[in-house]
């Protein structure tokens, strides 16, 4: 976490009082939707088979929550903290090498 | 030093932008407001300002083109009426609990239906609970005065707040009147310069203004809007005693006139202030002792300064240029009765709602209405609200 990301979530807590907290709720900093784990929304998750992954990189640029990490030309595993399970990578992928489970159907199937 | 001249309303308000030059005007044209826009297009064409003239397709998108330029860092304004204010109220709400120092130019009119372009207050009476300072002018002369105390009040650090400058719309904003008009240096020396403290487009430091706010943090920020509406008292005290220092012109929260004495007295906001007094003039002189209160400030609602004025008032009229339909009489009047509860009980009140969709309120009207004061006073039974002016 940078200094300013922590700067940013000073003081932005429940037990602030009015006097406290930031005029009109304004945030100051950038990045803090990194703090907001849009994961916990997922009804659906996407899996990544490395083997049928040709490394083609169409699905990270579609990524809607900046949920698949790309370091050194590779995309890596999803980041499930962030992942809603929107699908569109696995729509996207020419190789199969995405599939979506619903939750709870790993348990039923 | 300044000049007498004669202007309408909205061509002393217009005069007003002129010499604030604002950064950013963002603004649709409805009557009676209309010839703002309009003069400030020619102002902007003619190189008096160098304001940015947004040229917007809606009043929404007006209130939403101030707020983006508020938040930006810029000082915003608009001029609207009626429907054109009514399509603003989703964003009004989003100006001020934003906190960002936008001024209007309201030119009050009646709303729909019957379709009607005259005055009322209905419009900015839409708007009382939106978080924004409203302030009522009784001529031109006001309308220009106000105009020039806006920012200073709208900007000060313990309120930013947005201000609406109301005036009625073309008994003030079309009738053409003496005026004063202060020259533009001493203007501009006044109003100062905006320099945010927390604004978009600084490079130096990354900022969002308008978040989304769970239950936890929203009733905090709407106390943080509470506090500036409250210290907004103190600041519109102290920037109307800068602008008597300059012009001479004295302005309060409300303005009492010939309330020494009085037993009758009426509370009216806007241009029937004007023919108020002229009846109480009339009246005076003939024994009767009756006397005047004019609320300037609305927003926020000068209850203590009421109920102080009240004094040995015995009949009290509240005057609604709006009817707020809770069958029980208009805005003004419920809040007013507010202010005097448990301050200064036993006065009898009659609210009056007049004036409606531009019905002329003449000298006459009010001397009729302190008649019946006056038996109200003496015991005669009142109806609590009723209607003024209106064929029966």
């Amino acid at each position: 976490m940078s200094a300013t990301r922590r700067n940013l979530m000073e003081g932005m807590t429940p037990d602030a009082g009015w006097r406290e907290l930031s005029p009109a709720a304004q945030v100051f900093g950038e990045g803090n939707s990194l703090f907001f784990n849009t994961g916990e929304w997922r009804t659906e998750s996407p899996a990544w088979d490395a083997e049928r992954c040709r490394q083609c990189l169409l699905c990270f640029p579609v990524c809607p929550d900046s949920s698949i990490p790309v370091a050194g030309g590779k995309r890596g595993g999803f980041d499930m903290e962030h992942c809603k399970g929107c699908g569109v990578c696995a729509r996207v992928c020419p190789f199969g090498a995405i599939s979506m489970t619903e939750h709870g159907r790993e348990a039923a199937e | 030093m300044s000049r007498n001249d004669r202007m309408s309303g909205n061509e002393a308000v217009a005069t007003a932008i002129r010499q604030i030059n604002p950064d950013v005007i963002a603004a649709f044209p409805i009557t009676p407001s209309t010839e703002i826009p309009q003069y400030i297009s020619s102002f902007k064409a003619n190189g008096l300002i160098d304001t940015e003239f947004v040229a917007v397709e809606s009043e929404h998108s007006a209130m939403s083109a101030c707020i983006g330029a508020s938040a930006a860092g810029a000082r915003a304004m608009t001029a609207t009426s009626s429907a054109g204010m009514a399509l603003m109220y989703e964003l009004l709400y989003v100006a001020a609990s934003d906190r960002l120092p936008i001024v209007m130019a309201a030119v009050n009119r009646a709303l729909s239906g019957p379709i009607n372009i005259n005055a009322d207050h209905s419009d900015s009476m839409g708007a009382r609970d939106s978080g924004w300072i409203q302030i009522y002018s009784e001529n031109a002369q006001e309308a220009y005065d106000n105009m020039l105390m806006a920012h200073r009040i709208a900007e000060h650090p313990d309120v930013m707040l947005p201000v609406m400058v109301c005036q009625d719309g073309f008994i003030t904003s079309h009738a053409v009147e003496n005026i004063v008009i202060e020259d533009d240096g001493p203007v501009r020396g006044f109003i100062g310069s905006y320099s945010p403290e927390k604004y978009l487009l600084n490079p130096a430091e990354s900022l969002g203004v308008g978040p989304y706010s769970v239950s936890v943090y929203y009733m905090e920020i709407k106390r943080q809007q509470f506090e500036a509406m409250n210290s907004a008292r103190a600041v519109i005290a102290g920037v109307s005693e800068d602008f008597a220092a300059m012009t001479g012109r004295d302005y309060g929260m409300i303005e009492k006139y010939r309330m020494e004495g009085a037993e009758l007295a009426v509370i009216v906001m806007g241009s029937a202030a004007g023919t108020g007094k002229a009846a109480v003039d009339r009246l005076r002189g003939s024994g009767v002792k009756a006397g005047l209160v004019k609320l300037r400030v609305f927003r926020p609602f000068p209850d203590a300064e009421i109920a102080e004025a009240m004094g040995g008032v015995r009949a009290l009229g509240i005057m609604d240029r709006c009817d707020g339909f809770s069958a029980c009489g208009g805005p003004l009047g419920a809040e007013a009765r507010g202010a005097l509860y448990g301050r200064a009980e036993g006065i009898k009140t009659v609210n009056y709602v007049y004036g409606l969709g531009g019905r002329d309120m003449r000298v006459e009207d009010f001397e009729a209405l302190f008649a019946e004061l006056a038996r109200v006073r003496d015991g005669a039974e009142s109806l609590r609200c009723r209607y003024h002016g209106v064929r029966e």
